[in-house]
Protein backbone atom coordinates (compact mmCIF):
# COMPACT_ATOMS: atom_id res chain seq x y z
CA UNK A 1 0.00 0.00 0.00
CA UNK A 2 1.44 2.82 -0.68
CA UNK A 3 1.35 6.25 -3.43
CA UNK A 4 3.88 5.98 -6.19
CA UNK A 5 3.91 8.84 -9.28
CA UNK A 6 5.96 8.80 -12.35
CA UNK A 7 7.18 10.80 -14.64
CA UNK A 8 3.64 12.95 -14.19
CA UNK A 9 3.35 15.94 -16.67
CA UNK A 10 0.40 18.03 -16.58
CA UNK A 11 -0.39 21.62 -18.36
CA UNK A 12 -3.13 23.91 -19.21
CA UNK A 13 -2.72 24.99 -22.84
CA UNK A 14 0.97 26.51 -22.94
CA UNK A 15 1.25 26.42 -19.46
CA UNK A 16 3.22 23.41 -18.03
CA UNK A 17 2.71 22.55 -14.40
CA UNK A 18 4.15 19.37 -13.65
CA UNK A 19 7.12 18.16 -15.51
CA UNK A 20 8.06 14.74 -14.66
CA UNK A 21 7.58 14.22 -11.03
CA UNK A 22 8.77 11.38 -9.52
CA UNK A 23 6.71 11.30 -6.27
CA UNK A 24 6.83 8.03 -3.35
CA UNK A 25 4.53 7.80 -0.16
CA UNK A 26 5.87 4.60 1.34
CA UNK A 27 2.82 2.49 3.93
CA UNK A 28 2.31 4.28 7.13
CA UNK A 29 4.26 7.22 5.93
CA UNK A 30 3.41 10.75 6.45
CA UNK A 31 5.12 12.87 3.60
CA UNK A 32 4.79 16.88 3.39
CA UNK A 33 4.49 18.31 0.30
CA UNK A 34 5.94 22.12 0.30
CA UNK A 35 6.43 24.56 -2.69
CA UNK A 36 5.75 28.07 -3.74
CA UNK A 37 1.90 28.97 -4.80
CA UNK A 38 1.32 27.63 -8.36
CA UNK A 39 3.92 25.01 -8.13
CA UNK A 40 1.22 22.08 -8.41
CA UNK A 41 0.76 20.75 -5.62
CA UNK A 42 -3.08 21.03 -4.98
CA UNK A 43 -2.76 19.32 -8.19
CA UNK A 44 -0.74 16.35 -7.44
CA UNK A 45 -3.09 15.32 -4.96
CA UNK A 46 -5.87 15.66 -7.53
CA UNK A 47 -4.17 13.78 -9.30
CA UNK A 48 -3.74 10.79 -6.86
CA UNK A 49 -7.60 11.07 -6.32
CA UNK A 50 -7.96 10.69 -9.62
CA UNK A 51 -9.94 14.43 -10.27
CA UNK A 52 -7.22 14.93 -13.05
CA UNK A 53 -5.66 12.82 -15.44
CA UNK A 54 -2.50 13.56 -16.50
CA UNK A 55 -0.76 14.47 -20.09
CA UNK A 56 2.07 11.99 -19.55
CA UNK A 57 2.99 9.42 -16.40
CA UNK A 58 1.71 6.90 -14.02
CA UNK A 59 -0.07 7.03 -10.54
CA UNK A 60 -0.55 4.15 -8.36
CA UNK A 61 -2.38 3.98 -5.36
CA UNK A 62 -2.46 0.62 -3.59
CA UNK A 63 -0.84 -0.74 -6.49
CA UNK A 64 -3.73 0.16 -9.22
CA UNK A 65 -3.12 2.77 -12.19
CA UNK A 66 -5.79 5.35 -10.84
CA UNK A 67 -6.02 7.29 -14.49
CA UNK A 68 -6.75 4.14 -16.25
CA UNK A 69 -9.09 2.70 -13.51
CA UNK A 70 -12.97 1.82 -14.74
CA UNK A 71 -15.44 4.14 -12.86
CA UNK A 72 -16.42 1.47 -10.42
CA UNK A 73 -12.76 0.69 -9.45
CA UNK A 74 -11.59 4.41 -8.75
CA UNK A 75 -14.75 4.94 -6.71
CA UNK A 76 -13.73 1.73 -4.54
CA UNK A 77 -10.31 2.87 -4.37
CA UNK A 78 -11.73 6.86 -3.41
CA UNK A 79 -13.70 5.50 -0.25
CA UNK A 80 -10.31 4.10 0.99
CA UNK A 81 -8.85 7.80 0.24
CA UNK A 82 -10.17 10.64 2.74
CA UNK A 83 -9.24 14.03 0.90
CA UNK A 84 -8.99 17.57 3.12
CA UNK A 85 -9.93 20.24 0.84
CA UNK A 86 -8.04 23.72 1.17
CA UNK A 87 -11.23 25.63 1.89
CA UNK A 88 -12.95 22.71 3.79
CA UNK A 89 -15.24 22.41 0.48
CA UNK A 90 -17.85 21.45 2.94
CA UNK A 91 -21.79 21.09 1.39
CA UNK A 92 -23.54 24.38 2.53
CA UNK A 93 -27.19 22.91 2.02
CA UNK A 94 -26.24 20.35 4.77
CA UNK A 95 -25.37 20.40 8.22
CA UNK A 96 -22.14 19.10 9.62
CA UNK A 97 -23.56 15.68 11.03
CA UNK A 98 -24.91 15.44 7.58
CA UNK A 99 -21.73 16.52 5.70
CA UNK A 100 -19.94 13.90 7.59
CA UNK A 101 -22.54 10.61 7.07
CA UNK A 102 -22.30 11.42 3.19
CA UNK A 103 -18.95 9.11 2.91
CA UNK A 104 -20.10 6.50 5.61
CA UNK A 105 -23.00 5.85 3.90
CA UNK A 106 -21.71 5.67 0.89
CA UNK A 107 -19.32 3.52 2.18
CA UNK A 108 -21.80 1.38 3.72
CA UNK A 109 -22.34 -1.68 6.19
CA UNK A 110 -23.12 0.90 9.40
CA UNK A 111 -26.57 1.51 10.85
CA UNK A 112 -27.96 4.91 11.21
CA UNK A 113 -27.24 4.85 15.49
CA UNK A 114 -23.60 3.87 14.02
CA UNK A 115 -23.41 6.56 11.68
CA UNK A 116 -24.43 9.19 14.06
CA UNK A 117 -21.58 8.20 16.70
CA UNK A 118 -19.23 7.95 14.15
CA UNK A 119 -20.26 11.73 13.58
CA UNK A 120 -19.91 13.08 16.86
CA UNK A 121 -16.76 10.55 17.87
CA UNK A 122 -15.21 12.40 14.11
CA UNK A 123 -16.35 16.00 15.63
CA UNK A 124 -15.21 15.38 19.29
CA UNK A 125 -11.15 14.40 17.72
CA UNK A 126 -11.14 17.91 16.35
CA UNK A 127 -12.86 19.95 19.03
CA UNK A 128 -16.08 20.60 17.27
CA UNK A 129 -18.34 17.96 19.29
CA UNK A 130 -21.97 19.21 19.47
CA UNK A 131 -21.41 21.15 16.33
CA UNK A 132 -23.57 18.34 14.38
CA UNK A 133 -26.64 20.19 13.67
CA UNK A 134 -25.08 23.40 12.39
CA UNK A 135 -24.92 24.55 8.91
CA UNK A 136 -21.31 25.19 7.35
CA UNK A 137 -21.82 28.90 6.67
CA UNK A 138 -23.22 28.83 10.78
CA UNK A 139 -19.13 28.50 11.46
CA UNK A 140 -15.72 30.08 11.35
CA UNK A 141 -13.22 29.65 8.56
CA UNK A 142 -11.46 27.58 11.00
CA UNK A 143 -14.06 25.54 12.27
CA UNK A 144 -15.01 24.69 8.64
CA UNK A 145 -11.49 23.39 7.80
CA UNK A 146 -11.70 21.35 11.24
CA UNK A 147 -15.05 19.85 9.75
CA UNK A 148 -13.72 19.28 6.81
CA UNK A 149 -11.00 17.41 8.00
CA UNK A 150 -13.82 15.52 10.46
CA UNK A 151 -15.61 14.44 7.37
CA UNK A 152 -12.10 13.46 5.47
CA UNK A 153 -11.25 10.43 8.50
CA UNK A 154 -14.38 9.64 9.26
CA UNK A 155 -14.74 6.56 7.57
CA UNK A 156 -11.17 5.30 8.39
CA UNK A 157 -9.62 5.82 5.28
CA UNK A 158 -6.23 4.06 4.45
CA UNK A 159 -5.18 6.91 2.59
CA UNK A 160 -5.36 10.80 4.39
CA UNK A 161 -4.79 13.81 1.23
CA UNK A 162 -4.60 16.57 3.07
CA UNK A 163 -4.62 20.30 1.20
CA UNK A 164 -2.91 22.73 3.48
CA UNK A 165 -4.90 21.68 6.69
CA UNK A 166 -3.41 24.24 8.52
CA UNK A 167 -3.19 27.89 6.35
CA UNK A 168 -5.45 30.31 7.77
CA UNK A 169 -5.64 28.67 11.26
CA UNK A 170 -3.98 30.43 14.61
CA UNK A 171 -1.71 28.76 16.23
CA UNK A 172 -3.47 26.52 18.63
CA UNK A 173 -5.56 25.23 16.14
CA UNK A 174 -2.83 24.58 14.06
CA UNK A 175 -1.23 22.32 16.98
CA UNK A 176 -4.31 20.69 17.21
CA UNK A 177 -4.78 19.66 13.47
CA UNK A 178 -0.91 18.74 13.63
CA UNK A 179 -1.55 16.34 16.56
CA UNK A 180 -4.67 15.04 14.53
CA UNK A 181 -2.60 13.95 11.43
CA UNK A 182 0.12 12.35 14.21
CA UNK A 183 -2.65 10.77 15.92
CA UNK A 184 -4.05 9.34 12.61
CA UNK A 185 -0.86 7.66 11.88
CA UNK A 186 -0.25 6.21 15.18
CA UNK A 187 -3.59 5.00 15.64
CA UNK A 188 -4.90 4.20 12.40
CA UNK A 189 -1.63 3.70 10.48
CA UNK A 190 -3.07 6.14 7.88
CA UNK A 191 -0.71 7.09 4.79
CA UNK A 192 -0.65 10.64 4.46
CA UNK A 193 0.65 13.41 2.18
CA UNK A 194 0.06 16.87 3.26
CA UNK A 195 0.50 20.03 1.08
CA UNK A 196 1.50 22.50 3.44
CA UNK A 197 3.27 25.90 3.43
CA UNK A 198 3.30 25.78 7.07
CA UNK A 199 7.36 24.86 7.45
CA UNK A 200 6.33 24.42 11.36
CA UNK A 201 3.94 22.11 10.87
CA UNK A 202 5.64 20.33 8.27
CA UNK A 203 8.94 19.72 10.95
CA UNK A 204 6.42 18.41 13.17
CA UNK A 205 4.11 15.82 11.43
CA UNK A 206 6.25 14.85 8.33
CA UNK A 207 8.34 11.62 8.27
CA UNK A 208 9.59 13.44 5.05
CA UNK A 209 9.38 16.28 3.20
CA UNK A 210 9.63 17.11 -0.18
CA UNK A 211 10.08 20.37 -2.27
CA UNK A 212 8.10 20.78 -5.44
CA UNK A 213 9.57 22.86 -7.84
CA UNK A 214 9.40 23.65 -11.50
CA UNK A 215 6.98 20.78 -11.68
CA UNK A 216 9.59 18.46 -9.86
CA UNK A 217 10.87 17.20 -6.30
CA UNK A 218 14.31 19.34 -6.17
CA UNK A 219 14.61 17.63 -2.89
CA UNK A 220 13.27 15.25 -0.31
CA UNK A 221 14.43 14.37 2.88
CA UNK A 222 13.96 13.88 6.41
CA UNK A 223 12.81 16.92 8.24
CA UNK A 224 16.10 17.32 9.85
CA UNK A 225 17.50 16.75 6.25
CA UNK A 226 15.52 19.47 4.98
CA UNK A 227 16.20 21.74 7.37
CA UNK A 228 19.80 21.10 6.72
CA UNK A 229 19.70 20.98 3.31
CA UNK A 230 22.09 23.32 1.50
CA UNK A 231 19.79 23.60 -1.85
CA UNK A 232 19.30 27.13 -2.32
CA UNK A 233 15.99 27.07 -3.86
CA UNK A 234 14.78 25.08 -0.20
CA UNK A 235 16.77 27.78 1.50
CA UNK A 236 14.97 30.60 -0.35
CA UNK A 237 11.98 28.92 1.02
CA UNK A 238 12.14 28.01 4.07
CA UNK A 239 13.81 31.72 4.71
CA UNK A 240 10.91 33.45 3.03
CA UNK A 241 13.47 34.72 0.68
CA UNK A 242 12.34 36.92 -1.57
CA UNK A 243 13.79 37.09 -5.12
CA UNK A 244 13.62 33.80 -5.75
CA UNK A 245 11.55 33.32 -9.59
CA UNK A 246 8.70 31.01 -9.01
CA UNK A 247 6.45 31.13 -11.21
CA UNK A 248 6.01 27.31 -12.16
CA UNK A 249 5.55 28.98 -15.68
CA UNK A 250 8.96 30.27 -16.50
CA UNK A 251 11.46 27.24 -15.70
CA UNK A 252 14.80 28.44 -14.18
CA UNK A 253 17.91 26.90 -15.68
CA UNK A 254 18.26 23.51 -13.73
CA UNK A 255 21.17 21.75 -15.40
CA UNK A 256 21.13 19.30 -17.74
CA UNK A 257 19.21 16.98 -15.70
CA UNK A 258 17.36 19.04 -13.37
CA UNK A 259 18.98 18.77 -10.60
CA UNK A 260 18.48 20.17 -7.28
CA UNK A 261 21.15 23.02 -6.38
CA UNK A 262 21.35 24.60 -9.05
CA UNK A 263 18.49 27.42 -9.21
CA UNK A 264 19.55 30.80 -10.74
CA UNK A 265 19.07 33.52 -7.59
CA UNK A 266 17.82 36.82 -9.51
CA UNK B 1 12.60 45.57 -55.02
CA UNK B 2 12.37 48.09 -52.57
CA UNK B 3 8.96 48.14 -53.31
CA UNK B 4 8.09 44.60 -52.92
CA UNK B 5 9.76 45.07 -49.39
CA UNK B 6 7.81 47.42 -49.04
CA UNK B 7 4.56 45.95 -49.83
CA UNK B 8 5.69 43.04 -47.81
CA UNK B 9 6.76 44.50 -44.41
CA UNK B 10 2.67 46.67 -45.04
CA UNK B 11 1.44 43.23 -45.25
CA UNK B 12 3.08 41.76 -42.09
CA UNK B 13 1.95 45.20 -40.10
CA UNK B 14 -1.53 44.35 -41.48
CA UNK B 15 -1.22 40.93 -40.24
CA UNK B 16 -3.28 39.88 -43.00
CA UNK B 17 -3.64 35.68 -41.12
CA UNK B 18 -5.38 37.56 -38.38
CA UNK B 19 -8.52 37.04 -39.78
CA UNK B 20 -7.86 33.24 -40.06
CA UNK B 21 -6.77 32.87 -36.95
CA UNK B 22 -9.78 33.92 -35.56
CA UNK B 23 -12.33 32.01 -37.59
CA UNK B 24 -10.26 29.19 -37.20
CA UNK B 25 -10.03 29.57 -33.20
CA UNK B 26 -13.71 30.16 -33.32
CA UNK B 27 -14.25 26.90 -35.51
CA UNK B 28 -12.35 25.16 -32.89
CA UNK B 29 -14.02 26.55 -29.98
CA UNK B 30 -17.33 25.39 -30.88
CA UNK B 31 -16.09 21.93 -31.73
CA UNK B 32 -14.92 21.51 -28.56
CA UNK B 33 -17.59 23.00 -26.61
CA UNK B 34 -19.92 21.22 -29.04
CA UNK B 35 -18.16 17.96 -27.81
CA UNK B 36 -17.77 18.70 -24.17
CA UNK B 37 -21.43 19.14 -24.39
CA UNK B 38 -22.15 15.79 -25.74
CA UNK B 39 -19.47 14.01 -23.32
CA UNK B 40 -21.81 15.57 -20.46
CA UNK B 41 -25.23 14.64 -22.28
CA UNK B 42 -23.56 10.58 -22.69
CA UNK B 43 -22.64 10.86 -18.59
CA UNK B 44 -25.92 11.96 -17.66
CA UNK B 45 -27.50 9.30 -19.73
CA UNK B 46 -25.30 6.99 -18.18
CA UNK B 47 -25.78 8.45 -14.75
CA UNK B 48 -29.89 7.37 -15.23
CA UNK B 49 -28.44 3.75 -14.26
CA UNK B 50 -27.38 5.17 -10.55
CA UNK B 51 -31.09 5.11 -9.04
CA UNK B 52 -29.81 4.72 -5.59
CA UNK B 53 -28.07 7.88 -5.80
CA UNK B 54 -30.98 9.74 -7.87
CA UNK B 55 -33.77 8.00 -6.73
CA UNK B 56 -34.19 9.69 -3.31
CA UNK B 57 -33.15 13.23 -4.30
CA UNK B 58 -35.39 13.77 -7.26
CA UNK B 59 -38.63 13.97 -5.03
CA UNK B 60 -36.87 16.94 -3.05
CA UNK B 61 -35.95 18.84 -6.23
CA UNK B 62 -39.44 18.37 -8.21
CA UNK B 63 -40.62 20.31 -5.30
CA UNK B 64 -37.23 23.25 -5.54
CA UNK B 65 -37.80 23.52 -9.18
CA UNK B 66 -41.81 22.72 -9.99
CA UNK B 67 -43.88 23.58 -6.58
CA UNK B 68 -41.88 26.26 -5.63
CA UNK B 69 -41.69 27.93 -9.45
CA UNK B 70 -45.80 27.54 -9.36
CA UNK B 71 -46.35 31.43 -8.20
CA UNK B 72 -44.21 32.87 -10.90
CA UNK B 73 -46.30 30.44 -13.61
CA UNK B 74 -49.83 31.24 -12.69
CA UNK B 75 -49.52 34.98 -12.10
CA UNK B 76 -47.74 35.17 -15.76
CA UNK B 77 -50.65 33.16 -17.28
CA UNK B 78 -53.52 35.07 -14.99
CA UNK B 79 -52.52 38.00 -16.51
CA UNK B 80 -51.59 36.69 -20.11
CA UNK B 81 -55.50 34.95 -20.27
CA UNK B 82 -56.50 38.28 -19.87
CA UNK B 83 -54.83 40.43 -22.17
CA UNK B 84 -55.43 37.74 -24.71
CA UNK B 85 -59.12 38.24 -24.42
CA UNK B 86 -59.26 41.80 -24.50
CA UNK B 87 -57.03 41.74 -27.28
CA UNK B 88 -59.08 39.12 -29.33
CA UNK B 89 -62.33 41.65 -28.40
CA UNK B 90 -60.35 44.62 -29.67
CA UNK B 91 -59.75 43.07 -32.90
CA UNK B 92 -62.73 40.63 -33.46
CA UNK B 93 -64.74 43.71 -33.21
CA UNK B 94 -67.49 44.57 -36.00
CA UNK B 95 -65.98 41.68 -37.96
CA UNK B 96 -65.91 38.62 -36.30
CA UNK B 97 -68.21 37.27 -33.97
CA UNK B 98 -67.56 38.04 -30.08
CA UNK B 99 -67.53 34.07 -29.19
CA UNK B 100 -64.64 33.65 -31.45
CA UNK B 101 -63.00 35.25 -28.40
CA UNK B 102 -63.07 31.53 -26.45
CA UNK B 103 -61.70 29.86 -29.60
CA UNK B 104 -58.51 32.38 -29.52
CA UNK B 105 -57.69 32.53 -25.62
CA UNK B 106 -58.17 28.87 -25.60
CA UNK B 107 -55.89 28.06 -28.68
CA UNK B 108 -53.34 30.34 -27.96
CA UNK B 109 -52.79 29.14 -24.55
CA UNK B 110 -53.00 26.01 -25.27
CA UNK B 111 -50.59 26.31 -28.08
CA UNK B 112 -48.46 28.86 -27.44
CA UNK B 113 -48.67 31.83 -24.46
CA UNK B 114 -48.90 29.10 -21.92
CA UNK B 115 -45.63 26.47 -22.48
CA UNK B 116 -43.49 29.56 -24.24
CA UNK B 117 -43.96 32.02 -21.73
CA UNK B 118 -43.95 29.64 -18.77
CA UNK B 119 -40.60 28.13 -20.19
CA UNK B 120 -39.24 31.42 -20.67
CA UNK B 121 -40.17 32.41 -17.13
CA UNK B 122 -39.19 29.32 -16.26
CA UNK B 123 -35.64 29.66 -17.84
CA UNK B 124 -34.84 32.41 -15.38
CA UNK B 125 -36.22 31.02 -11.93
CA UNK B 126 -34.85 27.34 -12.69
CA UNK B 127 -32.09 28.23 -15.30
CA UNK B 128 -30.32 30.38 -13.37
CA UNK B 129 -31.23 28.88 -10.22
CA UNK B 130 -29.96 25.68 -10.94
CA UNK B 131 -26.70 27.29 -12.84
CA UNK B 132 -25.64 29.36 -9.99
CA UNK B 133 -26.00 26.42 -7.96
CA UNK B 134 -23.77 23.79 -9.15
CA UNK B 135 -21.33 26.97 -10.22
CA UNK B 136 -20.90 27.92 -6.68
CA UNK B 137 -20.43 24.52 -6.00
CA UNK B 138 -18.06 23.98 -8.83
CA UNK B 139 -15.51 26.70 -7.59
CA UNK B 140 -15.90 25.94 -3.80
CA UNK B 141 -14.45 22.89 -4.59
CA UNK B 142 -17.92 21.15 -3.27
CA UNK B 143 -18.40 18.80 -6.86
CA UNK B 144 -15.03 17.87 -5.95
CA UNK B 145 -16.01 16.82 -2.23
CA UNK B 146 -18.61 14.66 -3.63
CA UNK B 147 -15.83 13.17 -6.20
CA UNK B 148 -13.61 12.59 -3.64
CA UNK B 149 -16.42 10.59 -1.32
CA UNK B 150 -16.98 7.94 -4.52
CA UNK B 151 -20.96 9.83 -5.58
CA UNK B 152 -20.80 10.10 -9.41
CA UNK B 153 -21.45 14.48 -9.13
CA UNK B 154 -24.17 13.80 -12.61
CA UNK B 155 -25.76 11.31 -10.79
CA UNK B 156 -26.34 13.28 -7.45
CA UNK B 157 -26.49 16.82 -8.57
CA UNK B 158 -27.71 16.77 -12.91
CA UNK B 159 -30.06 13.97 -13.08
CA UNK B 160 -32.60 14.65 -10.14
CA UNK B 161 -32.57 18.24 -11.34
CA UNK B 162 -33.61 17.11 -15.16
CA UNK B 163 -35.74 14.75 -14.32
CA UNK B 164 -37.82 17.00 -11.77
CA UNK B 165 -37.60 19.71 -14.66
CA UNK B 166 -38.41 17.40 -17.31
CA UNK B 167 -41.57 15.96 -15.01
CA UNK B 168 -42.65 19.30 -13.73
CA UNK B 169 -42.43 21.67 -16.46
CA UNK B 170 -45.32 19.70 -18.87
CA UNK B 171 -47.50 20.07 -15.07
CA UNK B 172 -46.76 23.94 -14.37
CA UNK B 173 -47.43 24.65 -18.05
CA UNK B 174 -50.79 22.70 -17.68
CA UNK B 175 -51.69 24.50 -14.58
CA UNK B 176 -50.88 27.81 -16.67
CA UNK B 177 -53.06 27.09 -19.52
CA UNK B 178 -55.91 26.22 -17.16
CA UNK B 179 -55.38 29.19 -15.35
CA UNK B 180 -55.00 31.71 -18.10
CA UNK B 181 -58.30 30.25 -20.04
CA UNK B 182 -60.03 30.65 -16.96
CA UNK B 183 -58.98 34.35 -16.38
CA UNK B 184 -59.71 35.02 -20.06
CA UNK B 185 -63.20 33.69 -19.31
CA UNK B 186 -63.83 35.47 -16.35
CA UNK B 187 -62.51 39.01 -18.55
CA UNK B 188 -64.78 37.77 -21.23
CA UNK B 189 -68.09 37.40 -18.96
CA UNK B 190 -67.41 41.10 -16.96
CA UNK B 191 -65.74 43.30 -19.08
CA UNK B 192 -66.85 42.10 -23.02
CA UNK B 193 -70.39 41.65 -21.93
CA UNK B 194 -70.28 37.82 -23.12
CA UNK B 195 -72.33 34.99 -21.43
CA UNK B 196 -69.99 31.86 -20.41
CA UNK B 197 -71.93 29.97 -22.98
CA UNK B 198 -70.55 31.90 -25.73
CA UNK B 199 -67.01 31.64 -24.09
CA UNK B 200 -67.33 27.85 -24.15
CA UNK B 201 -69.00 27.64 -27.80
CA UNK B 202 -65.74 29.39 -29.35
CA UNK B 203 -63.28 27.67 -26.93
CA UNK B 204 -65.06 24.36 -28.34
CA UNK B 205 -65.30 25.59 -31.94
CA UNK B 206 -61.67 24.75 -32.94
CA UNK B 207 -60.25 22.07 -29.95
CA UNK B 208 -58.62 19.67 -31.09
CA UNK B 209 -57.61 17.05 -28.18
CA UNK B 210 -54.02 16.45 -30.16
CA UNK B 211 -53.29 20.12 -29.09
CA UNK B 212 -52.76 18.85 -25.35
CA UNK B 213 -50.31 16.32 -26.64
CA UNK B 214 -48.65 18.79 -28.87
CA UNK B 215 -48.83 21.21 -25.56
CA UNK B 216 -47.26 18.32 -23.27
CA UNK B 217 -44.69 17.38 -26.02
CA UNK B 218 -43.52 20.97 -26.21
CA UNK B 219 -43.46 22.08 -22.74
CA UNK B 220 -41.46 18.57 -21.78
CA UNK B 221 -38.74 19.30 -24.53
CA UNK B 222 -38.44 23.14 -22.87
CA UNK B 223 -38.05 21.28 -19.13
CA UNK B 224 -35.89 19.19 -20.47
CA UNK B 225 -33.57 21.92 -22.16
CA UNK B 226 -33.69 24.55 -19.20
CA UNK B 227 -32.64 21.66 -16.93
CA UNK B 228 -29.59 20.43 -19.06
CA UNK B 229 -28.48 23.58 -19.89
CA UNK B 230 -28.86 24.80 -16.56
CA UNK B 231 -26.04 21.72 -15.19
CA UNK B 232 -24.42 21.53 -17.87
CA UNK B 233 -23.18 25.35 -17.64
CA UNK B 234 -23.20 25.24 -13.39
CA UNK B 235 -20.84 21.85 -14.34
CA UNK B 236 -18.19 23.74 -15.94
CA UNK B 237 -18.41 26.66 -14.63
CA UNK B 238 -14.70 27.87 -13.99
CA UNK B 239 -13.43 31.07 -11.84
CA UNK B 240 -14.48 32.38 -9.11
CA UNK B 241 -18.00 34.70 -8.48
CA UNK B 242 -17.27 35.94 -11.74
CA UNK B 243 -17.62 32.55 -13.52
CA UNK B 244 -20.70 31.86 -11.50
CA UNK B 245 -21.74 35.18 -12.96
CA UNK B 246 -21.22 34.34 -16.80
CA UNK B 247 -22.71 30.43 -16.33
CA UNK B 248 -26.13 31.65 -14.96
CA UNK B 249 -25.93 34.44 -17.51
CA UNK B 250 -25.34 32.03 -20.30
CA UNK B 251 -27.82 29.38 -18.92
CA UNK B 252 -30.34 31.55 -19.21
CA UNK B 253 -30.03 33.03 -22.34
CA UNK B 254 -29.13 29.48 -24.13
CA UNK B 255 -32.36 28.29 -22.50
CA UNK B 256 -34.36 31.13 -23.81
CA UNK B 257 -32.79 31.05 -27.44
CA UNK B 258 -33.49 27.23 -27.20
CA UNK B 259 -37.53 27.39 -26.20
CA UNK B 260 -38.17 29.50 -28.85
CA UNK B 261 -35.91 27.48 -31.36
CA UNK B 262 -37.71 24.31 -30.04
CA UNK B 263 -40.87 25.98 -30.28
CA UNK B 264 -40.54 26.78 -34.31
CA UNK B 265 -39.22 23.25 -34.55
CA UNK B 266 -42.66 21.64 -33.35
CA UNK B 267 -44.70 23.51 -35.05
CA UNK B 268 -42.86 22.83 -38.28
CA UNK B 269 -42.41 18.54 -37.25
CA UNK B 270 -46.10 18.74 -35.30
CA UNK B 271 -48.70 21.00 -37.20
CA UNK B 272 -47.80 20.93 -40.88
Amino acid sequence: MSIQLRGLHKGFGSKKILRGLDLDVDEGETMSLVGFSGAGKSLTLKHIVGLMKPDAGTVHVDGLEVPTLPREKLFKLRLDMGYVFQFAALFDSMTIGENIAMGLRKKGGMTQAQIRERVEESLALVDLAGFSSRFPQEMSGGQQKRAGLARAIAYRPKYLLYDEPTSGLDPVTTTVIDRLVLRMKKELGVTSLVITHDMKSAYAISDRIGMLYEGRLVEVGTPQEFQESRNPIVRAFVEGEPGLKHDAEEPLPMGGDGAAGKGRKR
Amino acid sequence: MLARRGVRSYLDRMNLSLPFAIVGGAILGLLSSFGQFSRFVGDLIRALTDVRTWGPLTVGQMRRLGVDSLPIALFLSCFTGIVLALQASYTFTGAIPLYFVGALVTKTMILELGPVLTGLALSGRVGANIAAELGTMRVSEQIDALETMAYNPIAYLVVPRVLAGTIMVPLLVIFSNVLGIASGWITSMNVLDMTSAQFVRGSRLFYDSFDIVYCIIKSTSFGLTITVLGCYQGFNTRGGAEGVGIATTRAVVLASMMILVLDAFWALVLLQ
